[in-house]
């Protein structure tokens, strides 16, 4: 890995909810190509955390720099723009439309034409030549006239991920991606996570801990909403903390 | 003073009226703009009642809170309930359009003319109190009635609320419904109460009002914003917040009519435009609530 | 665009001159479609419940009327201060409907048309109160078509209005800022996610609407010579979401399609009896949404269940 520079940093991330912290001081800082990933026993924090660093959650205190710059004032469509985006635990789409309406639209708003009311959707060529090949690298071509609420779930989490890859983020935060998904499909969308270009720096919460240590080349380890400890796999693996709270109930440990 | 007193018996009228609506609102998730109907339903049972069969208007009331009960309970279990998972357009819709038919029935069968409630001799007439504006208290006999009434049945209401099983149940099935059923309890069955009594109550103040409020086949439509109003300010997470919207509404409608009457209801609305801007779920919603 | 739309519309074109006694009707039946259309706009393509619609309606129409009587009577000038002014309008407030449930949302949209109706009664001077404005002539339409008895001008002048305002709408929803304010819709929290500027997308979406809206309510006061009250009523906020929603929310021509069921069916029974009408179409809601709006057009899922 070339760069050292920073994209990603929270400086003292804290969220209270009435008298619960569900985040503490979190400092979380992401370098550039970054595949790094969060890990945590449930209501941990996590989705918190990236709610907070996404927007959509207000921080009750901390800072939140992307690239150099502080965007913790800035709304969630904008820091989408900065090139900020995330996919979700549970699936959030679009049930009316097809993955090729999705995506087009998609597409056509990340390249500012969502302002474009006189032309139709699908006018743009290059708009359309990226959404073939977004349909094509996430094996959706067979279902994408297809209406999203018809789609079985694997296609469906497929087209999640590919909603935030057609926004050509900078910084990617995945929660839980292969969450739900049977088996079989699992591998379509490993393979795809881990076929993301290097410049792109990729954050994965997940609970499955073969897909963490083979994925991974740095984790955090989240409990309670403060941060425990972070490390390579390697020392996270072997950390007798990290195993007492989390890993020592035989989820499947890889060193 | 007088005025003060006025727009607190208005209120209170309009917090039974509408008390139901909110926990309707809040329990079922259902818009229902019929509520006003089951009212009107009350107010013309009650004449009836009067001057068809000579009931005492003291009996009358009671059931007229019966007669509306009953009403809800039938139609919660027919009509509504199918309708509480569907959108809420369609809940407006589906609500609107058995307002109307309960208007148009009304209409038919009775006649479009204001009803005239011949209140019983010992309400009628008014106490003054106190010399000099603002102090002068003029207090009519029956507006002194219609706070006592919904003054208790206010404190009935709360202590059912807190105080017994039914009352926990129901606070439940407001926070959580699903997990209220997980817990063994009868989610149907509070619901089909409480519409009924919500309902009732919503008769009871329909007779309660009709000297006051007036009573004629439009009276769903005319005071379903009101009813409204009440709930949208007050939230549906509480009794105490529906019951300080209405008064701070009835208060403010009698005040402005009074005192600037070329504004008349134009205060009103624009009071719950400024409120509703300036807190979307409602003056007096818990932190985290729904 | 479907083979049959040509079609409808130049048949929709030859009826004033086809059937000149019902030319006033045609007029009527324009009028609403466009203000449906309008309300699909808000309904059906952004997801927001209104009952204050009626709002634009009355504004452009009012405007409209003032213009012509005090400023000029030109009509396409006239129309275009109608929907202007009703475009101010909704961009005012559609800072109102941003926030908060459909419960709110319905009762600021309510509240917005009462207030609206207690201005205009109030300030009669300007409005003519509960009289309403009358006396409203208009000049010739491009300086050549007067507007007849008959109403036949008057009738081809709000279709042609009608058409080249659905065209623009359905560009509009057709294009990638209708596909992204269907996103909205759909899923906020997910527009939110792919860069969406929710709230200024939804106050466009308002805005263009309330002009639309508004360009109704000025064909309103142009072709009848008159603005009255009822155009802010309660009533003419639910006639048009009903109209709507028996034609189709969320395809433009439900908008046409049920403006045409709905003044025919009220022309024919409520001249049987007035409450009757009331009486049967509170019966259609309460069958149509038992029944599932969807259902409607498929008669044959009238007897199953889902």
């Amino acid at each position: 890995m070339i760069a050292n520079t920073v994209v990603l940093q929270t400086h003292g991330l804290v969220k209270r909810f009435g008298g619960i912290t569900a985040t503490d001081h979190v400092n979380l800082t992401i370098h550039q190509g970054a595949r790094h990933a969060l890990i945590g026993p449930n209501g941990a924090g996590k989705t918190t955390l990236i709610n907070l660093i996404t927007g959509v959650l207000p921080p009750s205190e901390g800072r939140i720099t992307l690239e150099g710059a502080d965007i913790t004032d800035l709304a969630p469509h904008q820091r989408v723009r900065r090139g900020l985006v995330r996919t979700f635990q549970i699936n959030q789409l679009f049930s009316g439309m097809t993955p090729l309406e999705t995506l087009t639209m998609v597409v056509s708003q990340h390249r500012g034409l969502g302002t474009k009311w006189w032309q139709a959707l699908g006018h743009d060529k290059s708009v359309v030549e990226r959404c073939r090949q977004l349909l094509e690298q996430f094996r959706l071509t067979d279902v994408m006239h297809q209406r999203t609420e018809q789609m079985p779930y694997g296609k469906r989490r497929l087209l999640e991920m590919a909603i935030a890859l057609a926004c050509e983020p900078r910084v990617l935060l995945l929660d839980e991606p292969v969450a739900g998904v049977p088996a079989g499909e699992r591998e379509e969308l490993l393979h795809t996570v881990s076929a993301l270009p290097a410049d792109v720096s990729v954050v994965l919460i997940e609970h499955d801990m073969d897909l963490v240590f083979e994925f991974a080349k740095r984790i955090t380890v989240l409990v309670n909403g403060a941060v425990l400890t972070e490390g390579t796999p390697k020392e996270i693996a072997q950390d007798p903390q990290v195993k007492a709270v989390y890993l020592g109930h035989g989820e499947g440990a890889h060193v | 003073m007088t005025i003060l007193f006025d727009g607190i018996a208005y209120g209170m009228l309009l917090f039974i009226l509408a008390v139901g609506l909110s926990v309707t609102m809040g329990l079922m998730n259902f818009i229902n703009l019929a509520h006003g109907a089951f009212a009107m339903v009350g107010g013309y049972l009650t004449v009836v009642l009067m001057q068809r069969f000579d009931v005492p208007f003291l009996v009358c009331l009671p059931m007229a809170f019966t007669g509306a009960a009953l009403l809800g309970a039938v139609l919660e279990r027919t009509l509504y309930r199918p309708m509480y998972r569907k959108p809420h357009l369609d809940q407006v819709l589906f609500s609107i359009g058995l307002a109307f038919m309960a208007v148009a029935s009304v209409d038919y069968f009775v006649g479009s003319q204001q009803q005239i409630m011949q209140l019983p001799e010992w309400l009628k007439g008014r106490t003054e109190l106190g010399t000099g504006t603002p102090w002068e208290l003029g207090m009519g006999h029956y507006r002194l009635f219609i706070i006592a009434v919904c003054a208790a049945l206010t404190v009935g209401l709360q202590y059912v609320l807190s105080a017994t099983r039914f009352g926990s149940r129901l606070r439940a099935s407001v926070d959580d419904p699903r997990v209220a059923a997980g817990m063994g309890i009868n989610v149907n069955v509070v619901f089909a109460m409480t519409f009924a009594v919500g309902s009732g109550l919503a008769g009871l103040g329909g007779a309660l009002g009709a000297e006051v409020l007036g009573l004629d086949p439009t009276f769903p439509l005319k005071f379903m914003v009101y009813f409204l109003i009440v709930v949208a300010v007050g939230g549906t997470s509480s009794i105490t917040g529906p019951l300080l919207a209405a008064l701070l509404l009835g208060v403010a409608d009698v005040a402005g009519k009074y005192y600037v009457p070329k504004l008349g209801a134009f205060i009103v609305y624009s009071l719950m435009l400024a409120i509703l801007m300036w807190r979307p779920q409602g003056l007096f919603v818990r932190q985290g609530g729904k | 665009m479907q083979w049959w739309e040509p079609l409808v519309w130049l048949l929709a074109f030859a009826t004033p001159w086809a059937l000149p006694h019902h030319a006033l009707i045609i007029n009527e039946i324009a009028i609403v479609a466009l203000f449906a259309v309008s309300l699909d706009l808000v309904l059906g393509y952004s997801g927001i419940v209104s009952l204050g619609h009626a709002s634009f309606l009355g504004f452009g129409a009012y405007t409209a009327a003032l213009f012509a009587k005090w400023i000029h009577p030109d009509p396409l000038l006239g129309l275009a201060v109608g929907t202007v002014a009703a475009c101010v309008l909704g961009a005012l407030c559609s800072a109102t409907i941003l926030r908060g449930s459909d419960l709110t949302r319905l009762m600021v949209t309510l509240g917005m048309a009462l207030i609206l109706f207690e201005l205009a009664n109030k300030f009669d001077g300007l409005t003519g109160g509960s009289d309403g404005l009358q006396g409203v002539v208009m000049g010739p339409v491009l300086g050549r078509f007067e507007f007849d008895l008959m109403g036949q001008v008057a009738a081809s002048y709000s279709l042609v209005v009608l058409l080249v305002l659905f065209f623009l709408v359905r560009r509009l929803v057709h294009s990638p800022f209708g596909a992204t304010l269907m996103a909205v819709r759909d899923n906020r929290l997910r527009a939110m996610a792919i860069g969406v500027p929710v709230s200024a997308r939804l106050a466009a979406a308002y805005t263009i609407a309330a002009g639309v809206a508004g360009a109704a309510g000025a064909l309103m006061a142009q072709t009848t010579g008159f603005a009255s009250l009822d155009v802010f009523a309660l009533e003419r906020s639910a006639d048009v979401t009903l109209i709507l929603v028996i034609g189709g929310v969320g395809w433009l021509y439900g908008g046409v399609i049920g403006a045409v069921v709905f003044k025919l069916l009220h022309d024919v029974i409520s001249s049987i009896t007035p409450q009757y009408w009331t009486f049967w179409m509170g019966l259609f809601l309460v069958v149509l949404v038992m029944v599932g709006r969807e259902r409607l057009f498929k008669p044959w899922t009238w007897m199953g269940r889902t």
